[in-house]
């Protein structure tokens, strides 16, 4: 296969080429087409899409936009783990020469790579995960202290760039549909701690009922694959314990 | 079985492990207590039966319960120091150590039974 140079302008013609599968269809059927995709220096995942696109089949559906790892919108299916493209390394991934890339898991299919994430957002939304303020702009500001132990549990939640990588991952929303899933209880269980969001009992309230942090199975898949190394596990185990403490002490 | 990549883990494996083992126990539960109810209904039965636990072949299944007892007894209690205790950052320290606790309380027994 020839390559283009003036695409990596100061690299040495790629030699080696790649075989990538990428699944193409959309919501009703589709199948794995399969390309040859010259091996470059530092390429990631998101490289091998856009190259496809711009050299092969400008059909191709995908979504990315800062290719920085801070907009969440690139996550798909790398030889069957859920994880940001634009920060993962083709050589990092790449096995017996290949690779298999799908759209996210657990999300409805729109076209090829680009897969439907409202279901992800509505049920941030349903977790209580929209901010409950408890002043209005005529008030002061309401200061936080960085070392409270609130504070901590929420800073150590807090920097989830909505990839839905972790809801791809997860078992129990492969399996139960009304499940809120890892990114929208880690969202709640940060609120929760956070001293400017009054909503605390709304946020338990919307957390146990069905779908809620109870029918988390403790399988850790969401941790293991968090681009951003957060710990949903964790925040859900928090809120499995202020649920159930709510609930032996008022009733609720 | 393959296991899927995205389950290649070593908390899933330990969910896996925890849910066969609760598995394996409820289907020898039955089993436990008809045998136990034969002391009552049918004594005789009953010694025929124990007799056979002295099988090498019996012995090693033995061995087999006591692991699935035990792997699912400090699974569990991994389950809620995770989800009741202040969080830690050896979750997996502390699923290996439910799987070696296991082994070592199994093997012993296997130890003393032969
Ligand atoms: S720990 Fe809970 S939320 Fe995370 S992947 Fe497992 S079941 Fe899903
Ligand atoms: S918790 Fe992590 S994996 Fe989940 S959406 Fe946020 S950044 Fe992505
Ligand atoms: S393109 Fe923005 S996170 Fe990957």
């Amino acid at each position: 296969m020839t390559t283009d140079k003036a695409d990596t302008p100061g690299e040495d013609i790629a030699t080696q080429v790649m075989k990538v599968s990428v699944w193409r269809g959309d919501a009703e059927a589709g199948a794995y087409r399969e390309y040859s995709v010259p091996l470059r220096e530092s390429q990631t995942i998101l490289d091998v899409v856009a190259w496809i696109q711009q050299h092969e089949d400008p059909t191709l559906s995908y979504r990315y936009a800062c290719r920085v790892g801070m907009c969440g919108s690139c996550a798909m299916m790398v030889n069957g783990q859920p994880r940001w493209t634009c920060r993962t390394h083709v050589k990092k991934v790449l096995k017996d020469g290949g690779l298999t890339v799908a759209p996210l898991r657990n999300l409805p299919v729109i076209k090829d790579l680009a897969t439907d994430m409202d279901p992800f957002f509505e049920k941030w939304v349903a977790a209580g995960g929209v901010h409950h303020p408890t002043r209005s702009r005529h008030d002061p500001i309401d200061a936080v202290t960085p070392d409270s132990e609130g504070r901590a549990e929420a800073d150590a939640g807090i920097e989830c760039i909505n990839c839905s990588v972790c809801y791809a991952a997860c078992d129990v929303v492969a399996a139960d549909a009304d499940y809120l899933g890892p990114a929208a209880l880690n969202r709640a269980w940060t609120l929760y701690n956070d001293s400017k969001d009054g909503g605390g009992q709304t946020i338990l309230d919307a957390v146990s009922a069905h779908g809620g942090c109870h029918s988390c199975h403790s399988q850790g898949s969401c941790t293991r694959f968090c681009p951003n190394e957060l710990n949903p596990m964790q925040s859900i185990a928090g809120l499995k314990r202020a649920t159930a403490w709510s609930f032996l002490k008022g009733g609720k | 079985m393959r296991i899927r990549p995205h389950r290649s883990h070593p908390l899933w494996l330990a969910f896996l492990l925890h849910r066969i083992s609760g598995l394996g126990l409820a289907l020898f539960l039955p089993a436990h207590f008809y045998v136990l109810a034969m002391a009552v209904s049918r004594p005789a039965d009953l010694d025929g039966f124990l007799a056979l636990t002295d099988s090498p072949l019996v012995k090693f299944a033995e061995f087999g319960l006591v692991f699935l007892l035990a792997v699912h007894i400090f699974g569990g209690l991994r389950l809620m120091a995770l989800e009741w205790l202040p969080w830690t950052g050896w979750q997996k320290t502390l699923a290996a150590s439910a799987v070696g606790l296991a082994f070592l309380v199994s093997g012993t027994f296997l130890l003393q039974a032969v």
